[in-house]
């Protein structure tokens, strides 16, 4: 159904090219891609750029200059702004990664081991979830909330993320235990291992990968959500979503603290791209890819 | 199917509580959604009082909401449609022995790992007239007003259109908000790098004897490219397609932090109406009818997708 498929840089080669872009000769193509890249980069250098600069460089017809003497005013106010809400974010994204992994490996253990009358039509029914506008449920997921106590709270936000991560995690790791050959199973049922032992002693060794691609996806979407926390909790139990939209939405904010609180929100999902990439890239095709 | 032995009752039982969640959390609260939409609850306190279909007689007739469905007509075709051509043209240009392929794929792809409010609030600088993109190549902030400019594209008023009985379509209501498209040009640059990578799986995943057998025959490389590669593409496109179409149907974080509304709401979506009239206005009876027209719209997309997905897999 939906696999995963990696655009592997070390996929064999054949012959060069297959497009019409096949003439296009080197220089141009180089080119191309270094504009794309420019354009996709830009952000990223406005962003570092204006955090660089010291309180009384960033007028915003200067904002393209070079920053004349080094200064971290941005980074620090921004900092001073933000980082209760960058702790909210940490205590709501770790343990929804972790507690959302382990209910997707069982699920998808299940489903890819134990399938029983309907299993395929019930995963299918699951997988909805994971498409549906969150608006949909919006409205009694609050009142539900209040009435067990959990609104406003990092908890309910928890809780919330581990519920609808349920499709996302129980499909990757359905296909990623499809994947692990059938006679693996058999052997150690012949062996007489059980559920437990089969899972325990086959799937969960080779688990590794599973785990790193979803607790990274897992932790991507709890980090960037916006919608769940600006409508489930309010300060001082705002992520730092929430609270970089509200600096940035106040006039009094100056624009610089924006674009250095905009980069300490992305910083640590950005680095996770940086170190995990090929994880991220396989969580993201996952999510998405038909086989 | 195997008799019921101890292992399969534990299997069964594991799996429950997350299909119990599912069944709650998921169908209730959407059965819950559907049934406040039709109900008087339009206050602070709850009135479940039914008026049958009345809030969405209500939100179809309110300006505010027509312009919510045109942006996302708007936003849908030029948000899917651009992200899909640079994606297929950054796919193409890299599926060609590159070097630093791995470096370019990852500037490409990282934006998608950034959340939609940072990606707002970076793009609303860039897009700022008085200085951003238009004071770096020298652009007149008085022509190029970006995310403020108020004015709407549309077909010319007073021609033949009339005499067809289709003026209507020379208005506003009809048009496309250059507003609008700057919060396209932020969308894009998040997800054309996804689109990409998609791309780029596909072109790895053909044969590439298909289109030699082509060439050996004499069919130019144009002619290779748009009668066998773009065909056996088609499933990277339909997925292609799901994907980014329902982030548009329920675009919010990114316009939230860019634009919200907009000028004459041009840059007001579903979800931005939705949120406002149920949580801010305490409309709740009129959110949950926008959010039911939302998920509608969505599962007309999603639903035949599942399906198709499933039957593939069963025919295999």
């Amino acid at each position: 159904m939906i696999e995963e498929r990696v655009p592997a840089a070390t996929a064999t080669r054949r012959t060069p090219g297959r497009s019409p872009l096949r003439r296009l000769s080197r220089p141009v193509l180089y080119g191309a891609l270094l504009v794309a890249a420019v354009f996709y980069l830009i952000p990223v250098y406005l962003l570092v750029l204006t955090g660089l600069k010291g309180q009384t460089e960033v007028t915003l017809d200067r904002m393209w200059t070079l920053p004349q003497t080094l200064g971290f005013t941005s980074f620090t106010e921004a900092w001073d702004a933000l980082s209760p809400n960058f702790l909210n974010s940490v205590k709501v994204a770790v343990p929804a990664a972790l507690i959302s992994s382990f209910v997707g490996s069982i699920n998808g253990y299940v489903l890819a081991k134990w399938r029983f009358r309907g299993s395929e039509t019930l995963f299918t029914l699951i997988l909805f979830g994971m498409f549906i506008p969150y608006q949909a449920i919006l409205i009694p997921l609050v009142q539900l909330e209040s009435s067990v106590g959990l609104y406003g709270t990092i908890q309910g936000l928890v809780l919330i993320h581990i519920i609808y991560g349920i499709p996302i995690t129980t499909l990757i790791f359905r296909n990623y235990y499809v994947a692990i050959p059938e006679e693996l199973v058999e052997a150690a049922r012949i062996d007489g291992a059980g559920f437990v032992a089969i899972y325990r002693r086959v799937l969960l060794p080779l688990s590794v990968p599973g785990f790193v691609v979803v607790l990274i996806w897992q932790f991507t979407s709890a980090w960037n959500d916006f919608l769940f926390a600006a409508t489930l909790t309010s300060q001082p139990n705002w992520p730092v979503t929430v609270a970089l939209n509200n600096l940035a939405g106040s006039f009094s904010v100056a624009w610089n603290v924006q674009m250095a609180g905009s980069l300490i929100a992305a910083l640590p999902t950005l680095l996770i791209y940086v170190l995990l990439g090929k994880f991220f890239m396989r969580g993201l095709l996952a999510g998405s890819l038909k086989g | 199917m195997r008799r019921l032995t101890r292992d399969r009752v534990l299997s069964i039982s594991l799996i429950a509580p997350s299909i119990l969640t599912v069944a709650v959390f998921v169908y209730g609260l959407i059965a819950w959604t559907g049934f406040v939409s039709t109900t008087k609850w339009n206050s602070l306190t709850p009135d479940y009082t039914s008026v049958g279909l009345d809030n969405f007689v209500n939100i179809f007739n309110y300006p505010r909401f027509q312009l919510d469905l045109r942006n996302t007509v708007v936003f849908t075709i030029f948000f899917v449609g651009v992200s899909l051509v640079i994606g297929l043209f950054l796919a193409n240009l890299l599926d060609r022995k590159i070097r630093g392929e791995g470096l370019f794929r990852s500037i490409f792809l990282f934006p998608m790992a950034i959340s939609f409010i940072v990606t707002g609030v970076v793009w609303k600088w860039l897009l700022t007239p008085s200085a951003g993109v238009n004071l770096l190549v020298g652009l007149d902030p008085a022509t190029n007003r970006w995310l403020t400019d108020p004015t709407v594209l549309h077909l010319p008023t007073g021609t033949i259109l009339n005499d067809i009985g289709l003026g209507f379509l020379a208005t506003n209501q009809w048009g496309v908000p250059i507003a609008l498209l700057s919060v396209v040009i932020a969308a894009v640059w998040q997800m054309s790098g996804f689109v990409m990578a998609l791309y780029l799986a596909g072109l790895r995943g053909i044969p590439d004897e298909l289109r030699e057998a082509a060439r050996v025959d004499g069919a130019s490389e144009l002619r290779i490219f748009r009668h066998v590669t773009l065909p056996l593409l088609t499933p990277v496109t339909v997925t292609a397609v799901i994907i980014l179409g329902h982030i548009s149907l329920k675009i919010y974080d990114l316009t939230v932090a860019m634009s919200p509304t907009g000028v004459g709401f041009s840059t007001d979506f579903p979800a931005t109406f939705m949120w406002q009239t149920a949580f801010f206005a305490n409309q709740f009876a009129r959110g949950a009818a926008v959010a039911i027209v939302m998920l509608v719209l969505i599962a007309t997309l999603i639903v035949p997708y599942l399906i198709w997905n499933r039957r593939e897999k069963v025919s295999r």
